[in-house]
């Protein structure tokens, strides 16, 4: 489906991506873990080619993302922002609907197959009852789950959705990753940029680690957060839950000492 | 979805437009109207104040108001500010400056048509050197930086022209012209108006959906498929286009740019794309109806259309700082 090859990315003089090589399955949930600066949201950026790769390619289900149409990759790649800001004060439905431009031609307006994907999705994200709000008045979760309706209404067989649940409540953290599940399910690839470990383990089908520009580990959540991925990554010592209920909590910052005896 | 109240509203407006045109068009000195066409002994000398003086001045008071709205509404959509207007981003300053110096240089007197090249030229320039200053994938304060600071240098530039000014009666032509109005304006002035407007306003054919899209920010906009970098420059030198025609022709009329998207937003669920064609009309509506009392002021000497704008855009202006205040605490 995705795959990044050997992606270089230079911002001025400072590497910001050292060769990272990642590849996303139809279907798959991938969580995208890593301490702020790591590079997370440089790489979807690069997967949306909104910033230059100085080296490396993109493939998207096996062509080259700089050489598909940018109305055609419009349709194939969504994308959810960190922070997704929303300048003007539109309804819900009219900024989920927004999702259905990149089908559109400049001056067609929504089909009724359009509205009909517009309402589904309004329903499955459970915003029905407030697609006449406008979006300055909801609450933080509301406004999350508008923008990722939005996203989720382009359809789009690849959903890059960059820290969604970040500055959630426990709630709405599982509803919003319930709908990332179940989008993944209905074979659409995900990548999710999060900082929750158990959540990351508990929902994501695998896991991409990154520190400082590089890949450190990819695999399952048993695989990459163990105890000296974190040790390295996040400077962290974690505990674990037992074996069949699998769940990691930040215990304490190790001390440079420690990292040195370890190493 | 809703396009059935957005309709209605534009109907509303074109209907507003079209009621003021014909008021415009049968008030001045004389007390002449268009019923005297067919009323009248001398059909020929009311043919020639219908059709020379006051057509001119009606049609032009609609197509500056039009274009004032249209840039007004495309630039707060592009920067997604609700203060931006044409004049924040240097292109006021800049047509006025081109204009001023045609004048100042005594370049009108040999050839009528160096005036709007003058201002259209200086609106032009002042765009491209806002650009320049903010770099080809500036942000949003970076480009209102760059404006303000051109903006600066131009008013600067006209205010030296005027210290240097050779004799006094050029600087009553200067400043007079600078304070904005639609009166004495001939046919030929409408002809000049014309041609750089209607490109400025083709320009903005199918700018509607990008600025909608910027509504969740550039990144995003991009992710959707709008090239931002031809986006705007499309659409800056759409409003040069505009902007530096209609200034050199009536001078600087400030606050429609400002005023009008600020009012009709809500009518048009805050969508940056629907608000075009609304703030068109509006803009046009809001400049004949200031022509219209200006008219209607008791004789003596003719309060100029542009300082009637700005003495009641400007407390509008202070208004939206308050609100926007506001809502920051």
């Amino acid at each position: 489906m995705l795959q990044l090859t050997s992606i270089h990315v230079n911002l001025g003089k400072q590497s910001i991506l050292r060769g990272v090589d990642l590849q996303v399955e139809q279907g798959e949930l991938l969580g995208l873990l890593g301490p702020n600066g790591a590079g997370k949201s440089t790489l979807l950026r690069c997967i949306l080619q909104l910033i230059p790769i100085a080296e490396g390619d993109v493939r998207l289900e096996g062509s080259f993302v700089h050489t598909i149409p940018v109305q055609e990759r419009s349709r194939k790649i969504a994308y959810l922002a960190q922070h997704g800001p929303v300048y003007w004060p539109i309804s819900v439905e009219r900024l989920v609907s927004l999702g259905r431009f990149p089908h559109l031609s400049s001056w067609q307006h929504l089909s009724s197959q359009d509205e009909n994907i517009v309402e589904t999705t309004l329903r499955q994200t459970d915003l029905w009852h407030l697609r006449q709000r406008t979006v300055t008045t909801l609450s933080g979760g509301e406004r999350t789950r508008t923008l990722l309706a939005r996203a989720l209404a382009v359809d789009a067989p690849l959903l890059l959705a960059d820290e969604p649940v970040a500055a959630l409540d426990p709630a709405h953290q599982l509803q919003i990753m319930d709908l990332l599940r179940q989008y993944s399910d209905t074979g659409h690839s995900v990548i999710v940029v999060m900082h929750d470990l158990t959540l990351a383990a508990r929902y994501c089908h695998r896991i991409a680690l990154m520190h400082e520009g590089k890949l450190i580990a990819s695999g399952t959540a048993r695989e990459v957060l163990k105890a000296e991925h974190l040790a390295e990554v996040y400077k962290i010592d974690a505990r674990y839950g037992p074996d069949d209920d699998f769940y990691i909590i930040p215990w304490r910052q190790l001390e440079e000492r420690t990292l040195k005896n370890s190493r | 979805m809703d396009s059935t109240p957005r309709s209605r509203l534009l109907y509303w407006l074109a209907l507003i437009v079209s009621v003021l045109m014909l008021v415009s068009l049968n008030l001045g000195m004389g007390q002449v109207s268009m019923i005297d066409l067919f009323t009248a002994g001398d059909a020929a000398a009311v043919w020639l104040i219908l059709v020379e003086i006051r057509l001119p001045r009606t049609m032009i008071a609609a197509i500056t108001g039009a274009s004032l709205g249209l840039c007004g509404a495309a630039m707060q959509g592009l920067l997604r500010n609700p203060l931006a207007s044409p004049g924040l981003i240097g292109s006021s300053s800049g047509a006025a400056l081109g204009a001023v110096i045609v004048l100042y240089l005594g370049l009108s007197q040999h050839n009528w048509l160096l005036l709007p090249f003058g201002g259209m030229l200086g609106a032009l320039v002042a765009l491209i050197l806002v650009y320049l200053l903010a770099g080809r994938d500036a942000s949003i304060v970076t480009i209102v930086l760059a404006g303000v600071a051109i903006n600066a240098l131009a008013i600067s530039c006209v205010s030296l022209i005027l210290n240097f000014a050779p004799s006094p009666y050029a600087v009553q032509e200067i400043v007079l012209w600078t304070l904005g109005s639609v009166s004495n304006l001939s046919m030929n002035d409408l002809w000049i108006l014309l041609p750089p407007t209607l490109l400025g306003w083709l320009l903005f054919i199918g700018t509607g959906r990008s600025l909608d899209l910027l509504t969740l920010g550039e990144d995003t906009a991009q992710s959707m498929g709008i090239d931002l970098v031809f986006l705007r420059t499309k659409l800056f030198v759409a409003v040069a286009l505009c902007v530096g025609a209609a200034v050199s022709i009536t001078g600087a009329i400030g606050f429609i740019g400002l005023v009008v998207p600020h009012l009709l937003r809500p009518l048009v669920g805050y969508q940056p794309g629907r608000l075009l064609i609304a703030s068109a009309f509006g803009g046009a509506s809001m400049l004949l109806g200031a022509d219209i009392v200006v008219r209607l002021m008791p004789p003596g000497p003719e309060i100029k259309i542009g300082v009637l704008t700005a003495i009641v855009g400007a407390p509008f202006f202070l208004f939206l700082i308050l609100k926007t205040r506001r809502w920051q605490i």
